[in-house]
This record gives structure tokens, sequence and C-alpha cells, in this order.
């Protein structure tokens, strides 16, 4: 090995029996990355700083946090009042909930993009899902932790549609619960199970890195990286340019932090829970919208809940759907098109998650769903036969070098009119 | 790239307003936008309203309504000193106990006591007040949805007869504000409603926004040194990003 670190005697001696320091040279600075990522791809990274984020505050908060429906709502408010700093722990745990949402968000609409799910990258999509899913039970189970008017319906709310599966449903719903409706024994196993999830996704991010770190990272142009002139290694120029994009996330979450820490919350979630008042709307945090929009756009409960299950778990067969052979998006005219069309239906879907059921906002919500549905099904499986795709550069440094050398001088992000430029070289 | 920025923004404006329409949907008419202090980037609390919001919410708010969340010792950040926030604790007789016979007493009430509650539990709190059931103070104005301009709105906006053809229960009384309209709350401030210490003029108004300014606090005792420390984390994150950028460009110019 020949990084420097290993002139010391002592970190040869260390190496020699537990190759760490070897290993995170092999890992962090000498890993050969794409010479060409945008800064798209920070968000992989950003997500797993908002992971320890959160598992930071979250580990400080539950030292001052008691698990009782008696008492939890009265400990929240004794963090916010009592515990030093214990105000910016909550509000840095609650917004940075939001925050991990928007970064993970934007991570898979990066994939979607430039087609990192497909091979040989499916079985590191997979964990990407997967991460998705914790995420989201993680999200609720700690939603409810406050236990506040929409902590308890929205447990009260999400748990009953497990009672949608047939046969075993009520009795499935009444295990989970610990008791015939949402109550202590509920409230302290959530707390329980909040604190276990984040492991078990650091366990799968683990292995998403893994399966990364075997096949390298996709890239703007979804064109293999095929000599070494094609890559740079991650020290320093990538741990630099994560860092940029870290500032300007932590910008982002203090402004919100310390400026508008309840704005993405609900109000009535600092009323104390209440089994007998039901109120008027109950709706789900902003980053779980658009499923609950395609849950209550089926009129049938249990077809809502395989339909809100569905609409993740395609992903996990999204590397076989999308037919086409070209990875990026640069040089798919047509799927690049859907691709913003898709975004958009899935911003149609959030709103009208957040509003009733009722009048236009029945149909458009019923629209979105199956288009959302076909996106998937059939347009993905379609464009990849009938789609005439640009040219592919031949390789990422010939592409790089042209764009340099070219009338590029302005200095323009490498995603601008992605067709001119490197086509030409090519 | 500018494009797409545009298509992220125009999306995203769109999702925001239609959560603000399904937000704003389920509320009567809108409260207006009253002037506060310290609602600001650099606003802070003013320490004479904070002061004469809480007189109002002792003379007036406290009859019927608990402020659970907060002791004695928390009005030091309002501007008392120990002195008087132990005169203003020595008004309140707190329940204590078991002493060494097994029995609960009642004794002065210090700095470290919370507020006691006008009422022993909500059945009792009900059943003084006509079925209905005064909430908690502490947090109101991050419990509602318009927040402060709701509360004053609520304070200001009772109307002796209700509109013609407006069914008004028995019992109940007349607010523009209030979602429905009907609100078992009597209407609770009118002018010299408290005659203040410090000689400021009690019109309906100053009682409405002075206690609206005290509730503010209660319910988010940290804003100042929040908003204070938030200042100085931005300034830090910006000149860290703005120093990590450059040396990104200086890094990533010799790749060529």
């Amino acid at each position: 090995m020949t990084t420097p670190l290993h002139r010391y005697r002592i970190v040869q001696w260390i190496d020699y029996r537990l190759p760490i320091f070897s290993w995170t040279n092999e890992h962090l600075v000498e890993y050969p990355a794409p010479r060409n990522l945008n800064y798209w791809w920070n968000f992989g990274s950003l997500a797993g700083i908002m992971l320890v984020v959160q598992i930071i505050t979250g580990i400080i908060l539950a030292m001052h946090y008691t698990p009782h429906v008696d008492y939890a709502f009265n400990s929240t408010e004794h963090i916010m009042r009592d515990v030093e700093w214990g105000w910016m722990m909550r509000y840095l745990h609650a917004n940075g909930a939001s925050m991990f949402f928007v970064v993970v968000y934007i991570h898979i609409f990066r994939g979607f993009y430039y087609g990192s799910y497909k091979s040989p990258r499916e079985i590191l999509w997979w964990m990407g899902v997967l991460i998705l899913f914790l995420m989201m039970g993680s999200s609720f189970l700690g939603y409810v932790l406050p236990w506040g008017q929409m902590s308890f319906w929205a447990a009260t709310v999400i748990t009953n549609l497990i009672s949608a599966i047939p046969w075993i449903g009520e009795t499935l719903v009444q295990w989970l619960w610990g008791g015939f409706s949402v109550a202590n024994p509920t409230l302290n196993r959530f707390f329980s199970l909040h604190y276990l999830l984040p492991f078990l996704l650091c366990a799968v991010v683990f292995i998403h890195l893994w399966a990364l770190h075997h096949r390298k990272s996709n890239n703007p142009l979804g064109i293999d990286v095929k000599s070494p002139k094609d890559t740079i290694p991650f020290s320093p120029y990538y741990t630099v340019k994560d860092l940029v994009g870290l500032g300007v996330m932590f910008f982002v979450l203090a402004i919100f932090v310390f400026y508008l820490p309840n704005f993405l919350g609900e109000s009535i979630n600092y009323i104390k829970a209440d089994p007998l008042v039901t109120p008027p709307h109950i709706v789900p945090e902003w980053y779980f919208l658009p499923y609950y929009a395609i849950l209550r756009a089926v009129p049938d409960k249990l077809g809502g809940v395989i339909a809100m299950v569905a609409s993740i778990a395609i992903l996990f067969v999204l590397p076989w759907l999308d037919t086409s052979k070209v990875r990026s998006a640069r040089f798919r005219p047509i799927y690049k098109q859907f691709f913003w069309i898709f975004l958009a239906d899935c911003f149609v879907l959030g709103w009208v998650g957040a509003n009733p059921v009722e009048g236009s906002f029945i149909l458009i919500g019923r629209i979105a769903t199956v288009y959302y549905f076909a996106h998937f099904l059939i347009i993905l499986p379609l464009l990849g036969k009938f789609e005439r795709t640009k040219p592919l550069p031949e390789s990422i440094h010939q592409a790089v070098l042209a764009k340099k050398g070219g009338a590029d001088a302005s200095g323009a992000p490498p995603d601008s009119s992605a067709g001119s430029s490197p086509g030409g070289a090519a | 790239m500018r494009a797409q920025l545009f298509a992220i923004a125009a999306t995203l404006g769109l999702v925001f307003a239609g959560i603000g329409n399904a937000v704003a949907a389920g509320s009567a008419a809108e409260p207006p936008d009253h002037e506060w202090q310290h609602t600001g980037v650099f606003g802070t609390f003013d320490r004479g309203e904070l002061q004469r919001g809480f007189q109002v919410f002792q003379e007036v708010c406290a009859s019927c309504h608990s402020l659970d969340f907060i002791a004695f010792r928390n009005l030091l950040d309002i501007g008392f000193d120990v002195d008087q926030i132990k005169a203003i604790a020595a008004e309140y007789e707190v329940e204590d106990g078991p002493d060494n016979e097994g029995e609960m007493f009642m004794r002065t009430a210090k700095g470290s006591d919370y507020f006691p509650a006008p009422f022993a539990n909500p059945q009792a709190a009900r059943a003084s007040n006509g079925g209905a059931f005064p909430p908690d103070l502490s947090v109101i104005v991050k419990a509602r949805d318009g927040g402060l301009n709701y509360l004053y709105g609520i304070l200001t906006g009772y109307e002796e007869e209700a509109p013609e053809g407006f069914e008004l229960a028995e019992g109940m009384n007349y607010n523009h504000y209030f979602p429905g309209h009907q609100i078992a709350m009597p209407e609770p401030l009118y002018e010299e409603a408290v005659e203040y210490a410090d000689g400021t003029e009690p019109t309906l108004e100053q009682l409405a926004h002075d206690v609206s300014v005290f509730l503010a606090w209660t319910a988010e005792p940290e804003l100042e040194i929040r908003k204070k420390t938030g200042l100085k984390v931005l300034i830090f994150i910006a000149i860290f990003t703005a120093l990590i950028y450059i040396i990104k460009r200086r890094v990533w110019a010799k790749l060529h």
C-alpha cells in the first residue's frame, strides 16, 4: 500500500492486524470515481450525513423523553423548555427528518434521470428501495412519539390500514397495538422500534455502499468507465465537492430549525392526544402525501393499501420495466420529457394528498394515480423499444475534454444542452 | 439546467400554494395580519408587553385557563427579578405532601412551582364552564392554525349580536374568527378590564396585543436565543461553504 500514513510504524502495526487504514484509503481516498459526476451526485453522501444527524439528535432526545401516554407530551415540552439546547435537538430532529426525505427523494430522482438502477446496479437499487421503506417506517414511528393529536390520529389511521388484510388483518392490528386501540402499549413499542430501525437502516446502507463500491458509481453520461483516464480519486475531488453540498444543505436546514421550526408541522400536534376528539383533517407529513393520495384514490380499502404499497414496491422491478439499453436521459430525448412529467405527477399527487377527498380532487387524484403506474408499466417498457436514442460518446474523458476545449468556456454546469457538444465530438 | 430549475421552482410553488389552501379551508374568516415586534428575523420580545400581558393573563385568563408548562421561575425570562418572582409566587397556594403524617397540605408557592390550574380536573373545568373545556394556554399559539393573528383575532373578534339569520345556540357567543363562529368562551377582554401597573392605556386592542405576546412567549420561550443562535449558525455556514467552494474550484482546476 502506498498511502503516506503507512510511514508510521504504529499505523503499519495496526494495519497488518486490522486493515482499517488500507480500507479507508481504498474506499474514501483512492476510490476511483467517474470524473464527470455533477452536483446531483452529492445527494447520496448528504443522505448518509442526515442519517448520522438523526441518530445523534435522536439518542440525545431519548435521554430526556418518556414513552408513556401520560408523560410523552409533557416530556417533549420538558425537552423544549428545561433541557439545555433541548429545543435545538428536537427541532433539528423534526426538521432533519424532512431534510433527510428531501435529500433522499432527490437522490432517487437522480437515479431515475441517469438510469442508475440499470445493470449491473440492480441490487444496489434494491437496497436503496429497502432504505426508503425503512425510512418511512422510522419516520412514521417517530411522529407518534410526541403524542400530540396528529401523532395519535395518524397512528390510528395508518395502523388501521393493516386491518384491511383479509382474514388475519384484525388480529394482526391488535397484535401490533398491544390492545384494542392505539394506547400506552402501542406508544411503548413504537418508541422501541423507532430506536431500532435506524440501526437496521445503517446495515442496509452498508450493503448499499458495498454494492456501490463493487460496481462503482454511474455517471451523468451513463456509459461505463473504460480506462483509468475516465476516473479521478474520490479524495480530494469528491470529498471537497460533497462538502460544498453539505454546506448548502446545512444552510437550508438551519433556516428551518432556527427561523421556521414548525413550518412543516401540524399545529394540532401541539394539542395533547385525545382519543375522544377526532381532528377535522388528518393529514400525514408532507413526505407521505403522494402515497396518501394513492391510498385514497382507490375506492376500496384493501385496494388502496395494495396500490399504496405497490407504488413503492414497483421500484424493485424498475430495472426490468425500463427496457432501454441507454442509461442516461441525456441521450433519451423522449424519456427526458416523460421524466419531468412523472416528477410533476408526483407533485400533483402530493398536492391532492394534502387536500380532503372531495370535488375535483377525487378525479385529479385518480388520474394522477393511474398515470403514476402507467409511467412504470406502460411508458417505460414501450419507450425502450421505440425511442431513438442519441449517439453515446466514446468515453467519459473524451466527452469531458471535448466540452472543456469546445465552445463551452462559460463554466456552465455540465448538464445544459446535453446532446450538442459531446455528441459532436463523438 | 436553467429550464430544469424553473420546472422545479414552478412545481414547488404549485404544491405549497395547494398546501396553503388546504390549511386555510378549515377555518372561518381569515384573521387580519396584526403587527408583532418579535416575529421578524431579528425580532425580540418587548419586556413591557410581556409583563403587561402576564398581568392580563393573571387577572383575566387565569380564572378559567391553566398554564401548565410555566413555572414562576420562568418569569425571570420576561424581566422580573428574583424578589418580584418570590412576591408573585407568594400570592398562590399549592398542594404539597404527603407530610410525615401522610397528609397532603397546602403551602405558599415558591419560584420552582408551576402555575396552579384553576380547576382540579377537566370534569370540574367543564362543570363550571357550561360544558366547554378551557384549554391550557402554554402552547396555544403553536397549537392553532394562524397562531398569533388567530389568537388576537379571537380576542378582538366578538360581536354582541350574531348577524341576522345566524342561529346562535344557548350560552354561546358570536366570534368572527372562531371556526363556525360559535364560541363558548364569553368575551374575555374589554376596555379597562385591567388597570395596567405601568400606566399604559388598557384599550381592548392593547390588552389583546399584550396577552397574545405573553402567550407567544409561553409557547416559545426559546424564541430569542433561537434566532440569535440561528444568525451565528447561518453566518458560519455561509462563510464555510463559500471557502469550501473556492477550495473546490482550485482543486478541480488542477485536473486538466
